[in-house]
């Protein structure tokens, strides 16, 4: 399980963990799990569309990733947000059809784009995804204070002269860079159910955010840790390990709520 | 041309595809009224679960969809929480769980022989591959869903507009959120079967929300997105049957690709009517 052609499989997936623990917590702040559930998607067009040109995966993710979601945030920015989410979300995903049927690649490696694969990190894409991975953690800490006034409170951060579309911007740029450096170990489909999974049971777990927040990437890393071993126990496909273990840690989260908060408060 | 209309397969697809985009517009109007454009997207993939458990079990497709859409709808209503903001996480997690078990049964899929393409139809489908056994049972559901909507026509529109509003005139609010949602589950279902699951939030979405630019009056809101919904699929088909010549011969282009392409361009190309009827579009703000 720890064997050498392993390792890289190990240390890729405790950088996304790390990484979808930070960024997850202002997902659910920010109450953005549908935006995290489609800039995966446009992260899977990229990598079909970049296979097809015969270019490194990575930029084909980085590039699909990062343009659709700034492009959602600014045609979003008036109105009907959701309606724009849903229809850019399409469209990448039928790209990435597209992409595919011209390919003509084998549904296996479909398969593995959107759920994630094992033994997917070789050891000259474990340079990109440490770099990627270090460049989210330090965008969310230069930009923590702000970010996290313009997450909770809107009207008092843009009082206080912080763009608040700005920081949308920013915000979703960092989500698809975290998207597009976990595609290749947890997959398209399932990496939103860490983004999400984790920070949410951790909210539950305290509602003060430095407390929160290291909860918060703790859980994920139990969540990744766990899914390899009984992915590589049982051969059964990692994502569906990922996603069990979030639900289950989330459910965990709401019955601690549900018998802290039903304490009487002493004196 | 010829060639195109007197191929069976396009036939077909031509009949189930005109069905299921009426039905999806029509049900996609009050989904982008009551802003459940997520929800409508998570029951479409959690269709998927249905989709690929009934590879496994070798009982058709559509039953699979239906059966796992209704029962996701009948969840989502039980946790129905109503603070936004912990509707979203908690559909998130109930929507995360879904996917991991479609990744697992399409992987038992992939295990057995004969089914190596499962994934790639259960979620982006084909309206070339139907199989026509499956139509009188896609008749009844369209059926079904229209009849819903129409019956329940005002509880839905108030209930859209204003749940307070809604509960002032004695409309039932739960009962008409669970009529919604069933609607909702089927229709979606049914264009998940068509244009693949992931796909149909397209058909649900794109012509509702392009009408709704277009219009402010629900009722001719409705009749255009019926329009907008077949047109593209008709449009769609036919890229794709005379996409085969494009790419150097050797593809047709996935007809849910062109479906797609043209549904979300409809939306785009109503973009151009909103600075005309920017007061228009100012009412309508309002009223949502």
């Amino acid at each position: 399980m720890f064997s050498s052609f392993l390792i890289n499989t190990w240390i890729t997936a405790s950088i996304v963990a790390v990484v979808a623990g930070l960024v997850g917590f202002f997902v659910v702040l920010r109450g953005s799990s549908f935006l995290a559930h489609a800039v995966p998607h446009g992260a899977f067009a990229g990598a079909a569309g970049a296979t097809l040109l015969g270019l490194d995966p990575i930029l084909g993710m980085g590039v699909f990733a990062v343009g659709g979601a700034v492009g959602v945030v600014t045609l979003g920015r008036r109105g009907r947000n959701d309606v724009v989410i849903a229809l850019a979300l399409v469209l990448m995903l039928a790209s990435g059809a597209l992409f595919l049927s011209l390919g003509n690649q084998y549904s296996a490696e479909v398969f593995s784009l959107l759920f994630g694969q094992l033994l997917g990190v070789s050891s000259s894409s474990l340079v990109p995804i440490v770099v990627l991975g270090i460049v989210c953690v330090l965008a969310v800490l230069v930009a923590y204070r702000p970010l996290l006034l313009a997450s909770v409170l809107p009207d008092q951060a843009a009082a206080r002269g912080i763009s608040t579309f700005g920081m949308s911007v920013f915000f979703a740029v960092i989500v698809a860079l975290a998207t597009t450096l976990s595609v290749p170990v947890v997959g398209a489909l399932l990496m939103f159910s860490l983004l999400v999974g984790p920070p949410a049971a951790a909210r539950l777990f305290s509602p003060d955010p430095l407390r929160a927040i290291p909860l918060s990437i703790g859980f994920a890393l139990v969540v990744v840790w766990f899914s390899i071993a009984a992915a590589y126990l049982s051969s059964l496909p990692v994502g569906f390990f990922v996603t069990l273990g979030s639900a289950l840690l989330y459910a965990a989260g709401r019955g601690w709520f549900a018998i802290s908060t039903r304490r009487p408060v002493a004196a | 041309m010829i060639a195109f209309f007197s191929s069976g397969p396009v036939q077909l697809a031509l009949l189930v595809g005109t069905l299921v985009a009426a039905v999806s517009a029509l049900v996609g109007v009050f989904t982008v009224l009551r802003r459940q454009s997520f929800a409508g997207h998570a029951l479409a993939d959690l269709g998927a679960v249905g989709g690929s458990a009934a590879f496994l079990l070798g009982i058709p497709q559509l039953v699979g969809f239906v059966g796992a859409g209704i029962l996701a709808a009948g969840v989502m209503e039980l946790v129905g929480i109503k603070r936004v903001q912990g509707r979203d996480v908690a559909t998130g997690i109930v929507f995360g769980l879904g996917l991991g078990l479609t990744a697992l049964f399409l992987y038992l899929d992939t295990q057995r022989a004969g089914t190596s393409n499962a994934a790639i139809s259960v979620l982006f489908g084909s309206l070339f591959a139907i199989d026509a056994s499956v139509l009188p049972l896609v008749i009844l559901l369209s059926a079904v869903a229209c009849l819903i909507v129409v019956v329940f026509f005002r509880w839905f529109l108030i209930d859209s507009l204003s749940q307070d509003l809604a509960s002032v005139r004695g409309v039932p609010v739960r009962l008409t959120g669970i009529l919604f949602l069933v609607a909702l589950a089927l229709a979606v279902e049914l264009s998940a079967l068509t244009i693949g699951a992931v796909l149909s939030t397209a058909l649900l979405i794109a012509p509702a929300a392009a009408a709704l630019r277009l219009t402010r009056r629900v009722g001719l809101a409705i009749l255009i997105a019926i329009g907008v919904g077949v047109g593209s699929t008709w449009l769609g088909i036919l890229m794709s049957f005379e996409s085969y010549g494009w790419s150097g011969g050797a593809h047709s282009w996935p007809v849910s690709f062109c479906i797609v392409l043209v549904a979300v361009a409809a939306y785009l190309l109503s973009g151009i009517a909103v600075p005309v009827r920017t007061l228009t579009r100012r009412r309508l703000a309002r009223v949502l």
